[in-house]
């Protein structure tokens, strides 16, 4: 009798279901991911799978992750621009176990960044993939209930009703409030949800130099912004786009172009605003920028092993 | 308006919609037979007949809703002068319907966005026709509540939070907004108590009138009939079973069923 001993990672017997998903699986994937980066901005279906995460915790964009990970790959996961939330660690693990591959919470390292919802303060570059989790990849959804109808609507460009929810954010608040998921149109062909990242963020997509895949698990649907693309928010002629800005400074490092978290810190109101982004914000306190607060405890966190 | 000209020949010259031996099978019920019509721009023709003798299935295949077995829906098109919309491409034909076509529902949450509000929604089909600036459209809206003689301070309020005869009120100046030539009314009336609807009714032919519509009107109540049509097609089972200008045919009607339908009507 033959004692059974695991396959070593790297090993080429442990290729058959390397990151998690099974071969066939994977090029399911790729398929749809090369389709949707033919069309930017085309809602891709595909055959999502059952994941060991339940749905809304980012199982699409898991696993458009081990459809194109290599274990030559460095990934990086964040959940609100932060490294160190809870479901970015536990992404993180899963992928230094299944894929063998290096983890780092620097976004110019990176080969792939896993988001919730933001997208990293440091601009992206050629050859790496910024993968959105998204849990509604039809914009105009909210809208429209027909399936049919929204899919009619995407192949005609008929995108009047997108402005319908424009003009209740005008009618009701005097702007376009709309905050996050703010919609997008695609080389002015297709309109898209750009997931649930602040509006901050939308004018970081267009013309960037990196891919950006979403993926929607429960949806089933898989849809890209390749490279150079031009990318554009939505707006009226008489209210034009704009995105937040904050009269506070990173509390932490002083940053005063980020995207700011408020956070309370007691019972009696005292609160602190920081960088959505804790690399970003790292990385300048390394450099020796400082805020109003700097030394905080919350500063200490990110020091912690992941 | 400018476009008088155009209508007054339009009236003398080519017909706006010409229907041609129109058939709806549902299996082997069905649903209209050997349908025949022209409408000229300007003019009102209703369509009559009871539950269930094909008024509606007549008014969804004029309108693009639903193909006929056979037969032709011929429309004066802006863009492809006169062409059957079902041999148009479904973006063309679906484009056509946005910018020149109008449909009232009898219900009107069919016809509305019951999420958004009652100014949302009259603004919508500008907003479809690439209308881009918002204190225009705002005003255009504006202008049209009160042209349905709404309360131009409810314009954000939800659909729900207005009665049955003001929602309908919305859905109309939803569907005339964007200026469109020939509107498809399905008992407009319908869930309405009668003095909701002699006021709708009185707005109704005001508004047809003064923007020279051609209007379908499609409903059971001989009264809605009487005061909205130029003309009448009488329906029963399927089959037009008596055309004519609308006085003629509700004060000497010809075919039996007509003169059931007229003599049925209650006399207070």
């Amino acid at each position: 009798m033959t004692s059974h001993v695991p396959a070593r990672p790297n090993e080429a017997e442990r290729y058959y279901n390397y990151a998690y998903l099974d071969e066939q699986t994977k090029r399911m994937i790729r398929r749809a991911i090369l389709k949707a980066l033919a069309i930017p901005g085309y809602q891709v279906p595909f055959g999502s799978r059952e994941m060991p995460v339940p749905y809304g915790w980012g199982t699409g964009g898991i696993q458009l992750t081990a459809a194109i990970i290599g274990p030559q790959d460095v990934y990086k996961c964040i959940d609100q621009g932060a490294d160190d939330t809870t479901n970015a660690v536990s992404i993180r693990q899963f992928f230094a176990k299944i894929a063998d591959v290096e983890t780092t919470e620097d976004t110019g390292e990176a080969t792939i960044i896993q988001t919730r919802h933001r997208i990293p303060e440091k601009p992206l570059k050629e050859g790496q993939v910024l993968i959105f989790q998204v849990p509604q990849p039809e914009p105009l959804r909210g809208l429209e209930a027909r399936e049919t109808e929204t899919r009619a609507m995407h192949a005609y460009q008929e995108y009047g009703l997108q402005y319908v929810s424009l003009y209740e954010n005008v009618s009701k608040y005097g702007r376009i409030a709309a905050t996050a998921g703010y919609p997008v149109m695609i080389e002015e062909r297709y309109l898209m949800s750009p997931s649930p990242i602040p509006k901050f963020d939308n004018p970081k997509m267009g013309g960037n130099e990196a891919i950006l895949l979403f993926g929607a698990g429960r949806e089933k649907r898989i849809y890209a912004v390749p490279p150079h693309t031009s990318v554009r928010s939505l707006d009226f002629e008489d209210y034009p786009f704009e995105t937040q800005s904050w009269d506070e400074t990173c509390a932490l490092c002083g940053a005063e172009d980020s995207y700011l978290d408020e956070v309370i810190l007691d019972d009696a109101g005292a609160k602190m605003f920081v960088c959505s982004d804790s690399h970003h914000c790292g990385e300048r306190r390394d450099a020796g920028h400082v805020g109003d607060m700097a030394g905080h405890q919350l500063a200490a966190l990110d020091k912690e092993p992941a | 308006m400018n476009a008088v000209p155009k209508n007054i020949e339009a009236v003398q010259g080519a017909p706006l919609l010409r229907v041609d031996s129109l058939t709806k099978w549902y299996g082997h019920v069905v649903g209209c037979r050997d349908v025949s019509f022209e409408l000229r721009a300007g003019e009102v023709l209703g369509v009559v007949g009871e539950s269930g003798s094909g008024k509606t299935t007549l008014l969804n295949c004029i309108s693009g809703k639903l193909a006929p077995s056979s037969g032709a829906v011929e429309f004066e098109t802006s863009r492809f002068g006169l062409a059957d919309i079902y041999s148009l491409s479904e973006p063309d034909r679906r484009r056509m319907q946005r910018e020149e076509w109008g449909f009232v529902h009898q219900n009107p949450r069919d016809g509305l966005r019951m999420r958004v509000s009652g100014g949302a929604n009259v603004a919508e089909p500008l907003m479809n026709l690439n209308n881009r600036h918002y204190g225009k459209m705002r005003q255009a809206t504006i202008d049209w509540l009160e042209r349905v003689e709404l309360d131009t301070r409810r314009i954000d309020d939800k659909p729900r939070n207005f009665s049955g005869g003001m929602q309908q009120r919305i859905q109309v100046a939803r569907n005339l907004i964007h200026g469109p030539r020939l509107v498809f009314m399905d008992e407009p009336t319908g869930g309405l108590d009668v003095s909701v609807q002699a006021r709708l009714l009185d707005l109704l032919r005001e508004l047809v009138r003064d923007l020279d519509l051609a209007v379908i009107i499609v409903t059971h109540d001989m009264a809605v009939a009487r005061l909205m049509a130029d003309r009448l097609l009488v329906m029963k089972g399927g089959d037009v079973v008596e055309t004519g200008l609308t006085d003629q045919v509700l004060d000497d009607p010809q075919h039996p069923y007509s003169q059931l339908l007229v003599s049925s009507v209650l006399q207070i």
